[in-house]
């Protein structure tokens, strides 16, 4: 039965910049920055003030992972994403590997089943022949176990510097789960919050390798292919409300955007957040939040209240859930806001950043 | 982790906390000196636990805030150069001089770049023969034994393309002059716990003779933040004015002899300016004689630019806990993380910016 | 300021210049630390670490005594739930 997503509502003390209605001229950045691309504040300043407008309608309003279209009677989802990241091999993958799963991702979070994927690559001058086969056998791989196949593509080539060795975009499409109204716009009061396992470890995985920060003991990726967990879960319910798979910007972003468009409050507890040991003490090292941090292999889910634990039981039954846990609940007390009780009982708001977090020493 | 995990333990909070509400019979105001403190407060929600009769206000621990535009302009004017390799802690890149910040630098083509340690540094001079590497050399005392360690180093190895920008800056003088303004309703302090590791707590007690406040030389995490609270709220209680030591753990009276003996070889006191407070005597470091081929500040003749700081920014009120981030206008409007006014929003650790981040302007 | 965070000795080694470096564990995270400010550091030893530093050694019986301190305040409502619950928490 579809129930008609919560009105998002107004905060009472919205911040600087409450809706796209924001009377801030964009000017004020006369250049694209590195924040834009953080997923935080700045991010999605982008995209409401500058981006939406252009192309505002139905399908794109939502701006959930993908966009839900329906033709005739086929309800489909289809979803892009690219792929930056420096370096491109990494302890536990590649830019190949996180790009399937990116879009594979995308649309599992819709509550469709992946299908096809395109690719597009933008190759620098000079990049080694070897490193591209590795990458594209990495590619098919990760399609080969995501159960998705690579149709169609493109490739072009930039000087040298002008691509740090590759960029991929990966786009695709999948067949939406019947009975399932999955979207962002839907986490109702009493809800429970899931999540799939431990947070931060992608995230941790590339700064780990990047010069000055090394440690010594190799921490990897968690990317995966989240699809197989997803049907395990809706098979077992379509009491699922929201689906997101937290990348950048950490699981703070993407609570916190699901909080706004829902109209609903959040609240976790931080006892209940599961983290791996080794990535806590790189954290603790860095000075970094582990909310803020970019995750891969992992899931948020928000669920009715009387079908949390048998979603939860479904999850820690497939290999990609073992660690999942419920880490909170959505809330009246709050609307559109994420809050979160301490270690030690007290209570802390949970925003975004507007830019990438960086290490700190005070 | 260990000697970490159990800091945080919500049980031992709740009975402190409780102690906490049997000691108090009036309000007190306390000052948490650093900027780590201010972060582990309002990250864990510390000053909303505590009874509304005791008010923390946040002091100027914070080397990033304090460090004067001037100076930030030169590290930027150094950046710039085309010969350069500067190298920084994360917590400098986002801190914005008069045109741009490190990170902006860096995107238009400075070889800028992140180290977790100093001595980091000097790999990168070893591989970079052709290139002049500087180190922004910033910190309170629990940075001057790397710091200095750094500046060793280098004229132990006989480099000759390594340079340091030197802006570290001391606590005691900052409370002195917290202390003396006429304005000051610090009634007790947490000491710097790791400053406190380095230099000991010897010179806090003449502070504590000479103004009759308690300070209580306080860990960082939540258990270390509310013991300090309750140990200095016993002392305002029973009109005791003394130095005690929280975080008996690491922090030791003498403090550890063979850092400051070789800080001391390497730096001598000096008068620097602090952002949004203005200068204090002898409450900085700077490079000892023998060491002026390594000083940055000098070798690049960067000029002295006397810059005005914006009037909307009330930063010098909050880095003395005379105000508030919620008592600025501009906090959280025209002042934020990315469009910070001064000094206590340009860091993350800053008062404002701490604030900011855990959600304090959005406050229901 | 000053986030300084205590780690596991579990490696001093000496190098060609004679500054003392060692690694140290942080929860999992193994990392180098120069040690010569800790010059009587023994492996086992847990040292305070702040940008690549051993700043202090950690005094475990004088953690210890002042945890036991806290352990032992009186609390007003009755509640006795057990103090060291990182297991559960960070699984």
């Amino acid at each position: 039965m579809k129930k008609p997503p919560n009105k998002p509502e107004q905060r009472s003390n919205p911040g600087p910049f409450p809706s796209a209605s924001c009377p801030l001229p964009i000017s004020e950045h006369k250049e694209i920055l590195l924040g834009h691309g953080s997923g935080g504040k700045l991010s999605h300043r982008l995209i409401e003030q500058l981006i939406i407008p252009q192309f505002a309608n139905e399908l794109l309003n939502p701006l959930h992972d993908g966009a839900l279209i329906g033709i005739d009677n086929t309800r489909l989802a289809f979803s892009t994403d690219s792929f930056v990241v420096d370096p491109i091999f990494f302890p536990g993958g590649d830019i190949g590997r996180l790009a399937v799963h990116g879009t594979v991702n995308d649309i599992a979070m819709c509550g469709a089943r992946p299908l096809y994927l395109s690719v597009a690559f933008i190759l620098e001058e000079g990049l080694p022949m070897e490193d591209f086969r590795r990458v594209l056998e990495s590619m098919r791989e990760a399609a080969a176990e995501a159960g998705v196949r690579l149709v169609t593509g493109d490739t072009k080539v930039v000087d040298r510097g002008k691509a740090d060795r590759m960029f991929i975009n990966t786009s695709g499409i999948g067949l939406m789960i019947e009975g399932t109204d999955i979207n962002p716009c839907s986490a109702q009061v009493g809800d429970r919050i899931l999540i799939s396992g431990p947070i931060a470890t992608h995230g941790i995985a590339i700064m780990s390798v990047r010069e000055g920060l090394e440690f010594e003991t190799e921490i990897t990726s968690d990317s995966a292919p989240l699809n197989g967990l997803v049907a395990a879960m809706l098979d077992v319910s379509h009491d699922i409300h929201v689906l997101r798979d937290p990348t950048r910007g950490g699981l703070t972003s993407a609570l916190t955007e699901i909080a706004e468009k829902s109209g609903a409050g959040i609240r976790l507890e931080e006892h209940s957040i599961p983290i791996r040991e080794e990535v806590k003490g790189a954290c603790e090292i860095l000075g970094l939040d582990p909310l803020h941090v970019a995750n891969e292999g992992i899931l948020t889910a928000i669920v009715a209240p009387e079908a949390a634990d048998a979603v939860l039981a479904a999850m820690q039954a497939h290999p990609l859930g073992e660690q999942a846990a419920i880490i909170g609940e959505v809330v009246d007390t709050h609307p559109g806001m994420v809050t979160m009780k301490t270690h030690v009982g007290g209570t802390r708001v949970i925003d975004m950043l507007s830019g990438e977090q960086l290490p700190r020493i005070c | 982790m260990k000697f970490l995990d159990e800091y945080r333990d919500e049980a031992l909070a709740n009975k402190i906390l409780s102690e906490i509400r049997k000691v108090v019979t009036r309000p007190w105001v306390l000052m948490e000196v650093c900027g780590g403190q201010t972060h582990s407060i309002v990250k864990y929600g510390i000053d909303r636990l505590l009874p509304k009769e005791v008010e923390l206000v946040h002091g100027p621990g914070c080397p990033v805030c304090v460090t004067s535009l001037e100076m930030i302009d030169k590290a930027h004017a150094i950046a710039r150069r085309g010969d350069v390799i500067f190298c920084s802690f994360g917590d400098m890149l986002r801190v914005p001089g008069t045109e741009a910040d490190l990170f902006t630098l860096k995107s238009r083509g400075a070889d800028v770049r992140i180290v977790y340690s100093p001595i980091d540094c000097l790999k990168i001079a070893q591989s970079n023969p052709e290139k002049k590497v500087v180190f922004f050399a910033i910190g309170f005392e629990t940075t001057a034994p790397a710091n200095a360690m750094l500046v060793w180093q280098a004229r132990k190895m006989g480099l000759t393309n390594f340079y340091a920008l030197i802006s570290q800056v001391l606590v005691p003088p900052a409370m002195a002059a917290i202390l003396g303004s006429p304005a000051n309703r610090v009634q007790g302090f947490l000491g710097p716990g790791h400053v406190c590791a380095v230099m000991g707590y010897r010179e806090y007690e003449p502070l504590c003779k000479r103004f009759n406040v308690p300070i209580v030389i306080t860990g960082f995490e939540p258990l270390d933040i509310l013991q300090g609270t309750l140990l200095a709220l016993r002392q305002l209680e029973a009109g005791r004015a003394e130095v005690e030591n929280q975080y008996s753990r690491v922090v030791r009276r003498e403090g550890n002899e063979v850092a400051l003996n070789l800080v001391n070889q390497v730096f001598e006191v000096c008068d620097p300016k602090w952002r949004g407070v203005g200068p204090i005597p002898q409450s900085g470091y700077q490079l000892r004689a023998e060491f002026h081929d390594f000083d940055a500040e000098r070798i690049f003749e960067v000029s002295e630019i006397v810059r005005q700081e914006s009037g909307a920014c009330i930063s010098g009120q909050i880095l003395q806990g005379v105000k508030k981030p919620h008592d600025c206008p501009a906090f959280g409007k025209s002042c934020t993380p990315e469009n910070p006014l001064g000094a206590t929003m340009v860091s993350a650790e800053g008062a404002c910016a701490a604030y900011y981040t855990h959600g304090r302007h959005l406050d229901p | 300021m000053c986030l300084a965070i205590p780690g596991k000795l579990i490696k001093i080694d000496p190098t060609p210049d004679g500054v003392r470096m060692g690694s140290a564990n942080f929860g999992g995270v193994v990392k180098q630390v120069c040690l010569e400010y800790t010059p009587e550091a023994v492996e086992g030893d847990y040292v305070l670490v702040h940008v690549g530093f051993a700043i202090n050694i950690v005094d475990e019986a004088e953690a210890k005594r002042t945890f036991q301190l806290l352990e032992e305040m009186e609390q007003l409502d009755e509640l006795n739930t057990p103090a060291d619950n990182s297991e559960e928490r960070n699984g």
